[in-house]
């Protein structure tokens, strides 16, 4: 098909199809850039957290009397806890978990003298010693969460305490950042005063929140026994006796002591809790979704607009070239024809301000790099709107029989 | 004549209805789109006390050792006070206000026995907190810098407390239980709800969230050992009261720029005193003086993921003004025979422009209609958001006034260049093609 005809008849509408060319260029930069962080944002949601998540929820009690025996009244409630039909597990645990958006974490060294750098220092760095958020809770409450013993052994019941720690586990993570290839077993590190030995490697799991600079899975695990007015209970069950074994929990947790707040907000289900820790993540998701599939309306509204247009502003033009030879087909080729050309111009505009789009959102938002096969899909995918966008009005085109050549406007 | 342009843009668009209803719709959600975003973002970042903030400052000084880290997860440990700095800076009393507070949480417990307790929120300061920031009492009053020393057990509630454990609000001289202790209530004052809550810690980035309850002196709380909410930060052994422990804020009120610079000065006079002791471990040039705007700003309470959205939201703006642009430029050339006659029959140019400018602006208004309401319910699906800054994101009257002017605007900027393309036609040459 020759371009020549086409392109000089685009050089008549110079500043419309320019502002179509403009409008594709536009479309494609926001959209590449726009799919690019719904991938990235939805592979954040689906960070694994190592836990039996779906069998899992949780119980936020806080007593109201001050004095309690917090090891009785946590005995007791576990011991109705695991009456309830369902329930195959049930453990107090320490107000961090996993999106628990709670954090306690400690400065943990692994040696005395890494110790002594950092608290020279008043610092971690250089010293050796790593931020390390730490999950604690009940006898069993590794088997609870769903974690697995990989080296080493689990804690003995002996080791359970509410004070300083004889014994920890450490994530894979955290053992390769401390001890390297050395065995991390029988080792000793430093949490502030207290000393532990190090007895066993546990399965990989996350950070409360996550920081996104490779060290979300530094994390390590203490027998302290939960020892609060405030207590959370993990209860693992299967996932779809979660809703029912919640309500039966809190109307036990209740009858048991009914002076005390078992509050809406701290009952939900592990699902619950990481939705609700992801939520911007969702909502951003969502916002950038209807903003690209509205791009792409808007610009297809656009593109069929302008041809329907011309279209009407051609129709004495392609009277005559049907009444001098030319077939439907070959106007309907002219209109997909010019539709290819100006979508062309468009994408190839359109990827180098992809391109500069991404880096100001690097430079802004931390955004990584855009990679490169985002813009070839992106501009298959406008040529193919464009082509669509076209047709109907093309097709229209293609109708005009060649008598209208014969007639004045 | 404006009349008669109405008339003949009404015909115009009624000709096309798909292509005009779609025009309109594409100006329409870039409109509400950008909208809702702006709206947002005007909410968060408004003056939370505009009667007061010209004068209200935030001291800000940097006790932390030489290499702490300076940014955690909740932000930077160096925007609170110790308590030692803080009760220097009020004992000094370079400032004609001035106070220092925490925010906490605490069990309040009904009047009435056998009544459940519930969590309340609310904030421990030092006297000078009522005047400072110019709250109203509707019963009593405050306390005194001497109930401070004396760590008196007194309270003042808001008057949503006040109604809620009592169900009235005479309620001076009684006593309530917080916690664990009983506290008499020496005032209440009219619900006192500042968004954002601009006087708090902003590390939990809750600073849209729910107002004060009530009031204690902060040497009661810290006596008690009440418990405190944001971001505490610590680098040596030693409680709260120590040097090496940040979580309280201090606000004080400046009558001038001239007072401003020399409490600025005294800050720094103070941080190298502190150094000489060998406490402050970081040059004293480390510490500022925010106006309370500038402070807002420092605490970066507008996330980055909002900053994103709105960019997103004019990117869409922007693209559909470029559709309509092309849109309008192509319908008001397809009428270059009609131009052609009107200008033959001796219109002028601006005639023509003004004809076409009209068409373009109706299509922006009844887009700007569109987009108001889309914009409203984008804010109302905003204020759904669990986020605390949510519920706040209504339009008020003058973000109504810009959503109009700015979708005609917006689409007379877009007719413009249309329109003046369309009064260039020249008539005798379209009379010879016809």
């Amino acid at each position: 098909m020759a371009l020549r005809p086409i392109l000089s008849s685009l050089r008549h509408h110079k500043l419309t199809a320019g502002l179509l060319v403009l409008q594709v260029a536009l479309t494609l930069a926001i959209v590449a850039n726009a799919a690019f962080m719904v991938v990235q944002r939805t592979q954040r949601i689906h960070t694994p957290s190592g836990l039996a998540e779906q069998q899992l929820s949780l119980v936020r009690v806080e007593g109201t009397a001050k004095d309690e025996n917090h090891q009785a009244r946590h005995a007791a409630d576990l011991d109705a806890l695991r009456r309830i039909p369902g329930v195959q597990a049930a453990v107090a645990v320490g107000w961090a978990l996993p999106f628990s958006s709670s954090i306690n974490s400690y400065g943990v060294c692994p040696s005395e003298e890494a110790l002594k750098r950092a608290m020279a220092a008043s610092s971690l760095d250089h010293s050796g010693c790593l931020s390390i958020d730490t999950y604690s809770g009940s006898p069993g409450f590794l088997q609870a969460l769903g974690l697995r013993v990989i080296a080493g052994r689990d804690f003995m019941p002996g080791e359970y305490v509410t004070g300083d720690v004889p014994a920890i586990m450490l994530t894979r993570a955290a053992a390769r950042k401390f001890f390297g290839d050395k065995d991390p077993l029988g080792q000793v590190v430093y949490a502030g005063k207290q000393s532990s030995r190090v007895v066993g490697i546990v399965s990989d799991v996350v950070r409360p929140m996550l920081r996104g600079d490779g060290s979300d899975g530094e994390v390590m695990l203490w027998p302290q026994l939960p020892d609060d007015n405030e207590t959370t209970y993990l209860l693992r069950s299967a996932p779809a006796d979660r809703a029912r074994v919640l309500a039966a929990a809190t109307a036990a947790l209740q009858a048991l002591d009914p002076n005390r707040l078992i509050p809406e907000a701290g009952r939900r289900t592990y699902t619950q809790m990481r939705e609700d820790y992801f939520q911007r993540d969702a909502t951003m998701i969502g916002l950038l979704l209807s903003a690209g599939l509205g791009l792409l309306f808007v610009t297809a509204l656009g593109v069929a607009g302008l041809a329907n247009f011309w279209v009407q502003q051609r129709t004495r033009t392609i009277g005559i070239r049907r009444a001098i030879g030319a077939t439907r087909t070959d106007i309907l080729r002219y209109f997909q024809a010019e539709n290819f050309l100006i979508v062309g111009g468009g994408v190839v505009l359109g990827m180098i301000l992809a391109l500069a789009l991404n880096l100001l959102l690097m430079s802004r938002y931390e955004l990584p790099r855009l990679p490169l096969w985002y813009l070839p899909a992106g501009a298959l995918a406008l040529w193919a709107l464009g082509q669509l966008s076209v047709l109907a009005p093309a097709l229209r085109a293609a109708a005009v029989p060649p008598v209208v050549a014969t007639r004045s406007v | 004549m404006f009349a008669y342009y109405l008339d003949l843009a009404l015909r115009s668009l009624r000709r096309s209805p798909v292509l005009t209803s779609l025009m309109v719709l594409a100006i329409g959600l870039g409109i509400g789109a950008s909208m809702t975003m702006l709206t947002v973002l005007h909410v968060m970042t408004r003056d939370p006390l505009p009667e007061l903030s010209a004068q209200l400052y935030y001291p800000h000084l940097d006790p932390l050792p030489a290499n702490y880290p300076s940014h955690n997860e909740w932000g930077d440990p160096s925007d609170n006070f110790t308590w030692p700095d803080a009760m220097a800076l009020l004992k000094a009393h370079r400032a004609d206000q001035q106070a220092a507070m925490a925010g906490g949480r605490v069990l309040a417990w009904p009047v009435q026995a056998g009544r459940m307790p519930f969590r309340v929120g609310g904030r421990y300061a030092t006297a000078g907190f009522f005047e400072l920031f110019g709250l109203r009492f509707e019963q009593g009053r405050g306390w005194t810098a001497a109930d401070d020393e004396a760590r008196a057990r007194l309270v003042v509630l808001s008057h949503a407390l006040a109604m809620k454990l009592f169900g009235r609000t005479d309620v001076v001289g009684r006593t309530v239980r917080l916690g664990d202790a009983r506290f008499q209530v020496t005032g209440v004052t009219a619900d006192w709800a500042p968004q954002p809550q601009f006087y708090a810690d902003g590390s939990g980035r809750g600073n849209y969230g729910e107002s004060d309850r009530f009031f204690l002196p902060l040497a009661t709380a810290l006596d008690l050992d009440l418990s405190v909410s944001g971001n505490q930060a610590s680098w040596k052994e030693g409680g709260r009261t120590s040097g090496n422990y940040t979580w309280l804020q201090v606000w004080v009120r400046l009558k001038d720029a001239a007072q401003a610079r020399a409490y600025r000065q005294f800050l720094v006079d103070y941080s190298a005193s502190q150094q000489k002791l060998g406490r402050f471990e970081r040059p004293p040039g480390n510490a500022a003086l925010y106006p309370m705007m500038g402070w807002l700003a420092h605490q970066k309470l507008v996330p980055n993921d909002l900053r994103l959205q709105l960019w997103l939201a004019l990117g869409f703006l922007v693209v559909c003004l470029v559709n309509i642009v092309a849109l309008l430029l192509a319908k008001f050339l397809r009428r270059s025979g009609e131009v052609s006659v009107r200008r033959a029959l001796g219109a002028r140019r601006r005639d023509i422009f003004v004809q076409f400018g009209v068409e373009a602006a109706l299509v922006g208004s009844l887009g700007g209609l569109l987009g108001v309401a889309i914009a409203q319910a984008g804010l109302w699906s905003v204020r759904q958001r669990p986020d605390s800054y949510a519920h706040v994101a209504r339009m008020d009257l003058s973000m109504l006034a810009l959503t109009v002017l700015l979708a005609i605007a917006g689409s007379l900027l877009a007719g413009m260049l249309p329109a003046w393309r369309a009064s260039r036609v020249a008539p005798a040459l379209q009379l010879k093609a016809q």
